[in-house]
């Protein structure tokens, strides 16, 4: 028993401050909705948070719809959570897993669509393949960039993402417009589609973004790549004292965070959207870097974090048919959720918490290497 | 030789393409600038206090909703004039209430400055888009008015080679025309007045300022959030002075676009203001191509060079000079430190 209540203390040492943060993101919310609702032709309502509250419930688990939505929603958030939360490890901050997500997407859907007619298996691994492989090339840039000249990654991915639409535009446009359709988009992924497991929309992405949880918990935990990165985290220039490569760490980081954000896109592309088309907006950027902070960038605590924000991105359409409250409150929480977990001083005197660690420490590195400062490959 | 030959008649071709075009597209590149050019003074004296912000494309968004906002409920009601001028005012008194958030969270609570600013960018999203679809959708009325801008009389602007000029600064509405002022003065204040001099102190060495009795969070809170209320002036600009409608994420990266206007100014007022100039002629010249088809080799070149990759030049630009000039150039030493006043622990 004593046992029991021993692991539930460290479970809780670890877990309270992003759960509080959660809770406190919801009752400003609502204050929101309140004073909000005032500009609604229905009028001031008190009681429409609740209401709201409710029907995202209702959304994300009242149903085996909702539930299995639930999970085809936090896969891409799970590879996305991983991609940003292994940037924290090694103290980068990899804002571009939209754009890196777009590129797996896209080079996913081509592929998927020229092997549309092959067996499954040769089609689904293949695209799979190319969408990892284009999101690690579009992690790669920005990660020498930083490396060899200090460029940072969080200007450097942005500008990325905003590139990334346009020219993901244009190919579609001009390269691999798919002939038939009265609009510019990719052919049919036919074959490549990811097999369907359970229900309607359970796919096989899902047990994969799983078991990617598992492989980075791997990769960091027990491979010397792992315990450089994180020690390149920790402090760039003792891990250089000791005869690490913080260029090579710094490169080998973001491409890997990209490759993870490139394989949340083909999941999404192979087992939900089927084609790429300009327009396809990712929420997953923003999204991922609430999931690694929620989760600590720890690989399980960012697997439940994945899951809780699938499970509002597949409960707020309901919300905003039953009560009107536009979907965007989802957005919102998401910046609460961030705020309360950066000042989480906040959070500490309104539950009267004791303080524990920072919730993600290799954050000072971040800061640390803004505007240039130093190139953690050291002065060029 | 041949090779040789060609690039040489290229190069020559775009000097006389740059040379027709230029003068007209003047009063376009600083109206282009001008986001950014305000967008990265925010920066430069975010920065040279110490505090890192990356939330300045937030702020903007933020600033430009509430500003068409306030024109778009009062237009009717008080006339366009007034209307606009309430929401140029709306833009400064937010971009100023976060930039007291900013500073409140990255000098007295110590937030991570990199995660505080990114706070600002996806609370700005989710706010705009939430008042967006709540308020300005259903009433199905558009338009807040635009200011309409100044011209010069005919006889000033066919002034040979000051007439361009005359014209690029002043045939603007007057938030673009008063980005040239905001810039020397600020030029002049940040290194010839002593609010300068404890600006750069703090942002240099907090410890040594604080120990000569400079208050290092008064110095810095004041800073943050003048810079926020040029942000906040950026916005109105972007909505009531550019286009008059307001769009789900429109400002569009600007506020990076900004911060690497800023780095390649290093971190002052006329640099930052050259590079925001920089990035509006890149810009205008990826429209103007399309319509003003150069000749020539260059043209055939220019011409096969599709639309897109024009309208992602700024971005690709950013990251080059990131690349480029970063490494050379010196950021105030405390930059994204927090500071702890001594006993304060």
């Amino acid at each position: 028993m004593s046992r029991l209540r021993r692991a539930a203390g460290r479970v809780w040492q670890v877990a309270s401050i992003p759960l509080l943060a959660i809770v406190l993101a919801f009752i400003v919310a609502a204050f929101v909705i309140v004073v909000s609702s005032v500009f609604t032709s229905s009028g001031l309502d008190v009681f429409l948070p609740l209401g709201a509250y409710g029907s995202l419930l209702a959304g994300a688990f009242g149903s085996g719809t909702g539930i299995s939505n639930t999970l085809v929603a936090a896969a891409p958030l799970i590879l996305g959570g991983l991609a940003v939360g292994l940037g924290f490890k090694a103290g980068l901050f990899n804002i571009g897993v939209a754009g890196q997500f777009l590129v797996g997407a896209f080079a996913a859907a081509v592929v998927g669509a020229s092997l549309a007619g092959a067996p499954g298996a040769v089609g689904v691994s293949l695209a799979m393949i190319a969408g990892a492989l284009g999101g690690a090339a579009f992690g790669f840039i920005p990660g020498l960039l930083k490396a060899r000249t200090g460029a940072h990654e969080v200007v450097t991915t942005i500008m990325l993402n905003n590139a990334a639409v346009l020219l993901l535009t244009w190919a579609v446009n001009d390269l691999v417009r798919a002939p038939g359709f009265s609009f510019p988009r990719t052919g049919d992924i036919g074959n490549s589609a990811l097999p369907i497991l359970l229900g309607r929309n359970v796919h096989l992405g899902i047990p994969l973004a799983v078991l990617a949880v598992f492989a980075v918990r791997w990769l960091l935990d027990r491979t010397t790549n792992g315990f450089e990165i994180r020690t390149v985290g920790q402090n760039p220039n003792a891990a250089r004292y000791a005869g690490m490569r913080p260029v090579f760490v710094t490169t080998l980081t973001m491409t890997l965070s990209g490759l993870l954000a490139g394989t949340a896109g083909a999941i999404q592309m192979l087992g939900v959207i089927g084609f790429y088309a300009p327009g396809i907006t990712a929420s997953v950027g923003f999204d991922s870097i609430a999931v690694a902070l929620l989760g600590r960038s720890d690989p399980i605590g960012i697997l439940f974090a994945a899951i809780l924000f699938g499970a509002f991105r597949a409960g707020a359409p309901l919300m905003q048919i039953e009560t009107s409250v536009p979907i965007e409150i989802i957005d919102i929480i998401q910046a609460l959720v961030i705020l309360f977990l950066a000042a989480d001083l906040i959070v500490r005197r309104v539950f009267r918490v004791r303080a524990t660690k920072p919730v993600i420490s290799e954050l000072a590195t971040v800061a640390r290497t803004w505007a240039g400062g130093t190139p953690p490959g050291g002065t060029p | 030789m041949d090779a040789v030959g060609y690039v040489l008649r290229l190069i020559w071709e775009l000097g006389v393409y740059l040379f027709t075009v230029v003068p007209d597209l003047l009063p376009i590149i600083l109206a282009l600038a001008t986001p950014l050019a305000l967008g990265a003074l925010c920066g430069v004296l975010n920065e040279r206090s110490g505090v890192v912000n990356i939330g300045i494309e937030g702020i903007m968004l933020m600033a430009a909703f509430f500003a068409y906002l306030t024109g778009f409920a009062l237009h009717s009601a008080l006339g366009p004039g007034v209307s606009i001028a309430l929401g140029i005012l709306v833009a400064i008194l937010v971009g100023s209430l976060l930039g007291l958030a900013h500073a409140w969270l990255t000098v007295s609570v110590r937030a991570d400055q990199i995660i505080a600013g990114t706070m600002m960018n996806i609370a700005a999203f989710g706010v705009t888009g939430y008042l967006n679809r709540l308020i300005i959708t259903p009433s199905g009325l558009g338009g807040a008015g635009v200011i309409a801008p100044f011209h010069l009389p005919d006889a000033v602007a066919n002034l040979p080679i000051a007439g361009p000029v005359l014209v690029m600064f002043f045939d603007q509405g007057p938030i673009a025309m008063s980005v040239l002022f905001i810039v020397i003065a600020l030029q002049f204040a940040l290194f010839r007045t002593r609010w300068g001099l404890r600006t750069r102190a703090v942002g240099e060495h907090p410890k040594a300022a604080d120990t000569v009795g400079i208050d290092v969070y008064r110095q810095r809170y004041l800073n943050v959030i003048f810079g926020c209320a040029l942000a906040g002036l950026a916005g109105a600009f972007l909505t009531l002075e550019s286009t008059g409608s307001f769009q789900n994420g429109m400002t569009n990266g600007r506020g990076f676009i900004a911060l690497a206007a800023m780095i390649f100014g290093r971190w002052t007022p006329i640099g930052a203001f050259g590079g925001a100039l920089l990035f509006g002629t890149a810009t205008a010249l990826g429209v103007v191509v399309s319509i003003r088809v150069p000749e020539g080799d260059l043209g055939a070149i220019m011409r096969s060079i599709p639309s897109y990759w024009y309208a992602a030049l700024p971005y690709l630009m950013t990251i080059v000079i990131l690349a480029g000039v970063v490494g050379r150039s010196t950021p105030p030493a405390a930059d994204g430190v927090p500071y702890v006043k001594e006993g304060k622990g």
